[in-house]
């Protein structure tokens, strides 16, 4: 109930956000009957009536993670974003060992498992992309080996 | 004799070493992608499009790589469906419903081959329906001008919203997010940015590439990490595999009937092999009555809903090719390739690239005789693949993601964006709200208000002008009642429940 209601609040909010900066979009000079602003406006009267039938009418809420469950998404979440940005300063091999070393441990957490996995992708998926598939990937910092 | 001697073309393509090798590799790719549970058509079809592209294929050899792989992928979800009980795929739900009985009665072989050898007859029999259709709708799609495009997309998204989901505003939602997402960047008839918000990164629009995977590959990765990868033993074991003709013969009807329900229901623009093998699973067992035994692992349940599902995924290619609408989530994806390939899809393609067309149609059918066979005598195979554990698997399929989204642009802002696409389709997931039609949303968005736009241009603003013809009337309509009726037919329509041990 409460989670729908949430996301129908949010889905309000945002379609009127999109329908003000709908309005500042700017015409040219020729423009055409409709002009670049009439459907992203109707687009968003659509979702600000969805949203409001979700705030109406919730389903029940489903089942959130919390605890242990919720911190290991938001680790996995943040070394995929810091995985991210490292992805072209550091080069394949060793962010890429590293982000898959954590993703397994998060979904089985066993250690050394997940760090052989990490290890075995990183240079396994490295060889599939560079060599037989030709995509042209930086295997380490620049500097090293030069 | 039309036919005959564009399949001919279509066969001198289909039928060089180059094309029938990605033919091949793809059948084996897509079997293993449909098997993996966590690893749907949609999601593999979208991670492999970057990879494609910097392959540097033909736009031919690209399309038959990738459609190879749509039809793989249709054919392996049923070897978790009735392994595992866990469909490999979403239209492979309802294959747990008989197969996973049979499987548990000792007859796991058997369930495998007659669900193969339905496979084959569905998709077969789409293929040939594909290949009757396809031309005549190309032939009507040149009626078609923007007013009657409007309507068209509009009926994707209400059946699509309709049929597939159980909440109405949650898929327009869904459909609006979309919608709105492709109205990012720089507006096509102004030139004019558009919710860029002065970021650069932003004035080219969203990839539809980077939301695809994010919202398929990367949201399935928080839910394993949810799920801590639980739920992915072998359940059954596999004895001999010997094929059962006596079963194979007594359900020729069932496969013929589902074949022709799911051809029709892939069709139908948004509704898609899940309907597919839902109407015809439900349609066999109220034909069977209560007698029949469906749910208890009987073989009529096992060959109707993977007919209904192959023959489904062959109707879906019937609208995306020959209108540019795609008719299920996988096709949605095909829809992005082929965009990305520069090839507009739609009636002009059949006359001006008949190359693709009928190249892609005779690569089908070799495909589907590649598929039956990999799929019976070389079952084994796959099965030993649903052995990866998900804690090697899901890194993999992330890395896989990223590297393909870097090649794309090599920005790290699309990696960020395909992240945020990802934690999106986790939350809309768990409230149960469809990430499809987003998908759909961001592909046809800019096509939608096109349609729009220059109808509006050539009735000189007139809204009547929307409703000007048969054929739009017709569609608008076809469009209310998808929206509104499956709410007054959820009773009947109600999915059954998985079985459960």
């Amino acid at each position: 109930m409460i989670s729908d209601r949430i996301f129908g609040l949010v889905v309000v909010l945002t379609a009127l956000a999109f329908i003000a900066s709908a309005t500042q979009v700017q015409t040219s000079f020729l423009t055409d009957p409709v002009g670049p602003k009439a459907f992203p406006m109707g687009v968003g009267v659509v979702a600000a009536l969805c949203g409001l039938v979700m705030i109406l009418k919730p389903d029940p809420d489903p089942v959130w993670p919390v605890g242990k469950t919720l911190l290991a998404l938001l680790v996995a979440v943040i070394v995929l974003v810091a995985y991210a940005y490292a992805l072209k300063p550091l080069g394949f091999l060793i962010p890429t060992a590293i982000t898959a070393a954590i993703l397994s441990y998060q979904i089985s957490p066993r250690a050394l498992p997940a760090i052989i996995t990490g290890l075995g992708l990183s240079i396994g998926l490295f060889i599939l992309f560079k060599f037989a598939l030709g995509l042209g990937l930086v295997p380490f910092p620049k500097g090293w080996f030069s | 004799m039309d036919i005959l001697s564009n399949l001919a073309l279509g066969f001198s393509i289909a039928l060089s070493p180059y094309t029938l090798m990605l033919a091949v590799i793809g059948c084996f790719l897509g079997t293993i992608i449909g098997a993996l549970p966590g690893l749907g058509p949609s999601n593999g079809v979208a991670i492999l499009i970057p990879i494609t592209f910097t392959l540097g294929l033909d736009a031919t050899s690209a399309l038959v790589l990738m459609t190879s792989v749509y039809y793989g992928a249709m054919y392996g979800g049923r070897i978790s469906s009735i392994l595992l009980n866990i469909p490999g795929d979403e239209p492979a739900l309802m294959t747990t419903l008989d197969g996973y009985p049979m499987a548990k009665q000792g007859r796991a072989g058997d369930a495998l081959v007659l669900s193969g050898v339905a496979s084959f007859v569905g998709a077969f029999l789409a293929t040939i329906g594909l290949l009757l259709l396809a031309p005549l709708l190309a032939r009507v799609a040149y009626l078609f001008g923007p007013a009657e495009y409007f309507a068209l997309y509009l009926l994707a998204f209400c059946t699509l919203g309709g049929m597939a989901s159980n909440n109405q505003a949650k898929a327009a939602i869904a459909a609006c997010l979309g919608l709105g997402i492709a109205m990012v960047g720089v507006d096509n008839n102004s030139g004019l940015p558009r919710f860029t918000f002065g970021n650069m990164h932003l004035m080219d629009g969203v990839d539809f590439l980077v939301a695809i995977v994010g919202l398929f590959a990367i949201a399935e990765v928080f839910f394993f990490i949810e799920g801590h990868g639980k739920g992915s033993s072998l359940g059954v074991k596999l004895e001999k595999v010997t094929i059962p003709w006596k079963d194979i013969w007594t359900t020729k009807w069932t496969m013929l009937r589902s074949s022709l329900v799911g051809f029709i229901a892939g069709i139908l623009p948004g509704a898609g092999a899940s309907l597919g093998s839902f109407l015809a699973y439900m349609s066999e067992k109220s034909l069977a009555g209560k007698d029949g035994g469906f749910g208890t692992g009987v073989a009529r349940g096992v060959a109707a809903p993977e007919s209904g599902n192959n023959a489904a995924a062959g109707g879906a290619l019937v609208p995306m090719l020959t209108l540019g609408v795609p008719g299920s989530g996988t096709t949605a994806v095909l829809l992005a390739l082929l965009m990305t390939l520069n090839i507009t899809p739609g009636p002009t393609l059949f006359t001006d690239r008949p190359e693709v067309v009928w190249g892609l149609i005779a690569s089908l059918l070799i495909a589907n005789v590649v598929l039956l066979l990999m799929n019976v005598p070389m079952v084994r195979v796959f099965v030993r693949v649903l052995l990866v554990p998900p804690w090697i698997l899901l890194p993999g399929v992330t890395m896989i993601s990223f590297v393909g989204i870097y090649s794309l642009s090599g920005s790290y802002f699309d990696l960020l964006l395909m992240v945020g696409f990802g934690i999106l389709g986790y939350v809309l997931r768990k409230l149960d709200v469809p990430t499809v039609p987003v998908i759909l949303g961001i592909l046809l968005g800019g096509h939608m208000e096109d349609a729009l736009r220059r109808a509006m241009v050539i009735a000189d603003g007139n809204l009547m002008y929307l409703f000007s013809s048969p054929i739009a009337i017709g569609l608008w309509i076809a469009a209310v009642v998808g929206f509104i009726a499956p709410m007054f037919l959820r009773g009947v329509l109600a999915k059954p429940q998985r079985v459960s041990d």
